[in-house]
């Protein structure tokens, strides 16, 4: 468990002082995957680092497992610093080492035995699926698999928390999705709690349970994933969402349109998305209906719908229908293009 | 002048000779130079800000210490010790008497490279071994060192064939070497030969330092 309590941090040069978090409060529960967002300077890359001290907090605390480790001696604090694996955005691999130092590293610094240092490797590479590169160098894989290796190496020393970094900043889309499952697969079998930082809301929605919206040093939102996905309060975190999920009426269709057409947005959630409800609604009352744009995600493994429509017909009729919609339980709401 | 060679005004021996000397000098103010110039260099960068060990005090007395030894000419160095050489060493003149000035001239030199050397290490390193937990001696042994080793091999090369060149000019206090056959023959006597003999001599040997040091640079980093 991870517990910022009103957590500052400010950068002191001679001529100013920039204040780069300014009070955090979160809490990342056991066996969260917990998803910190926000542009570049939000001050994430900072968060993240306050939880195992490469930075110190200027004010308030954060506690690691219920200890501050603020408070500890360097060499409590180096024990705890074993607990919390940490993975980063260009994988800060040593290149002098092969695969297999690279992961053994950690349990070199803690002295364990040669033996036992060869058999966790080895599981670990396995767990990875890179046993065969265990004698190759950094520089002779692919950042996919460096990533992997970083991964191997922070899981040695069987942490109970993982930090990552960006993680998958620097990979190609199809090699993010690879390493993200890897992720969720650390998570689920190593009940590993995860927290991490991206700039990608599309990193959020496949692995977070969690997230967090940062915006100028400050969480501006927070909440369960779908929640957030679903009705996202802040400007920021809508502009988030849309990255992922395209919910507005297409260029073309406005620039077409005359005079006031009538438009709603209808999200299904979950089960809901399975009815058939368009054409109930057809059915039932005297309205035509155009599908301007629509399309459905899963998030956290609940299907989550959007749908576009244009509605015509007599007043009373796109009313009842309206009200229907809602009475069905399903998240409608009119919009305009020409304010 | 039974042994001479090629007209020169030097025998053989004394060639063979001036090239023992030069190698022993070298060696020997090297190993002494580089156990003092590696802990500096070391320290210069760790100390520094933001870095594992942030020392102000140490980092502001250290660097312009060495900035200061590295201004002085080596032959200003060489004349300026011979009171500390001669308390050391029991003589200011010889082999043994030049090994002071050149570790003088040595070691900040390579403390400042080998600082160049490790700050070429990515910050990112660092930031894995501190996030794993490792104590400042496992970041310098297991981190920074290993990591820039292939950069340090090159730091020492550098470091080699300057003292080359300064051993040459020790030859002013009487120090031998070939760069003493170069000065106190080819140059004093104007003996072109011997100029031409020593000066090449030097030069193969400067080629041969470089070459091996790139070498082995290499295959380090290509490891």
């Amino acid at each position: 468990m991870i517990e910022f309590q009103n957590v500052k941090k400010m950068y002191e040069s001679k001529k100013q002082t920039v204040e780069a978090l300014k009070g955090i409060d979160l809490v990342v529960e056991k066996g969260d995957i917990f998803g910190v967002v926000g542009y570049s300077g939000a001050g994430k890359s900072t968060l993240i680092r306050l939880v195992n001290l490469l930075e110190r907090p200027s004010e308030g605390q954060v506690l690691v497992n219920g200890k501050a480790l603020t408070s500890l001696k360097p060499k409590d604090l180096r024990a705890e610093k074993k607990k919390i694996g940490m993975i980063f955005q260009h994988f800060n691999l040593l290149n002098s080492k092969t695969v297999f130092d690279n992961v053994a590293m950690p349990l070199i610094l803690s002295g364990t035995p040669a033996k036992e240092i060869h058999t966790r490797v080895n599981e670990l590479l396995e767990f990875v699926g890179l046993l065969g590169k265990a004698k190759n160098y950094p520089e002779q894989l692919s950042g996919g698999q460096k990533q992997r290796i970083g991964i191997a190496r922070a899981l040695a020393t069987n942490p109970s928390i993982l930090l990552c970094d960006e993680a998958t900043s620097a990979l190609d889309p199809q090699t993010t999705s690879a390493v993200l499952q890897l992720l969720k697969k650390v998570n689920r079998e190593y009940n590993i709690t995860i927290l991490l930082i991206t700039h990608e809301m599309s990193v959020i929605r496949e692995i977070c349970n969690k997230v967090a919206v940062m915006e100028g040093g400050r969480i501006v939102e927070q909440g369960s994933v779908f929640d957030v996905f679903a009705k996202p309060q802040t400007e920021i975190a809508q502009n988030f969402v849309r990255t992922v999920i395209h919910d507005e009426i297409p260029q073309s269709y406005i620039s077409q349109s005359e005079g006031n057409p009538i438009i709603w947005k209808i999200n299904f959630i979950g089960a809901n998305s399975g009815k058939p409800l368009l054409s109930t609604v057809a059915k039932r009352f005297d309205v035509d209906l155009n599908v301007l744009s629509a399309n459905i995600s899963e998030i956290q493994e609940t299907p989550f719908g959007n749908l576009i429509i244009e509605v015509t017909g007599e007043k009373s009729e796109i009313r009842k229908a309206f009200d229907y919609i809602q009475a069905e339980n399903i998240l409608v709401q009119e919009v305009r293009i020409h304010e | 002048m039974s042994n001479t060679l090629w007209g020169m005004e030097i025998t053989a021996d004394q060639l063979l000779t001036g090239f023992g000397d030069t190698l022993y000098m070298v060696a020997l103010s090297l190993l002494f130079s580089v156990v003092i110039g590696l802990p500096l260099g070391i320290l210069l960068v760790i100390t520094r800000n933001g870095h594992i060990l942030e020392n102000k005090w140490v980092f502001n007395v250290l660097n312009p210490v060495i900035n200061i030894l590295r201004s002085v000419p080596f032959i200003i160095l060489l004349v300026a010790l011979i009171p500390f050489t001669r308390f050391v060493v029991g003589t200011a003149i010889g082999t043994n008497a030049a090994i002071v000035p050149l570790i003088f001239y040595a070691a900040p030199y390579i403390a400042r490279l080998v600082e160049n050397s490790l700050l070429e290490v990515d910050k990112g390193i660092i930031e894995a071994a501190e996030a794993m937990g490792a104590t400042t001696w496992q970041i310098i042994f297991r981190f920074l060192i290993p990591e820039g080793l292939s950069s340090l091999v090159l730091t020492f090369t550098t470091a080699t064939i300057g003292l080359v060149g300064a051993s040459a000019m020790a030859g002013a206090v009487g120090a031998g070497g070939v760069g003493d056959l170069a000065l106190s023959y080819g140059y004093q006597r104007f003996d072109t030969m011997t100029m031409i003999v020593t000066v090449a001599a030097l030069v193969v040997i400067v080629q041969l330092l470089q070459s091996t040091g790139n070498i082995v640079s290499k295959k380090i980093r290509r490891r």
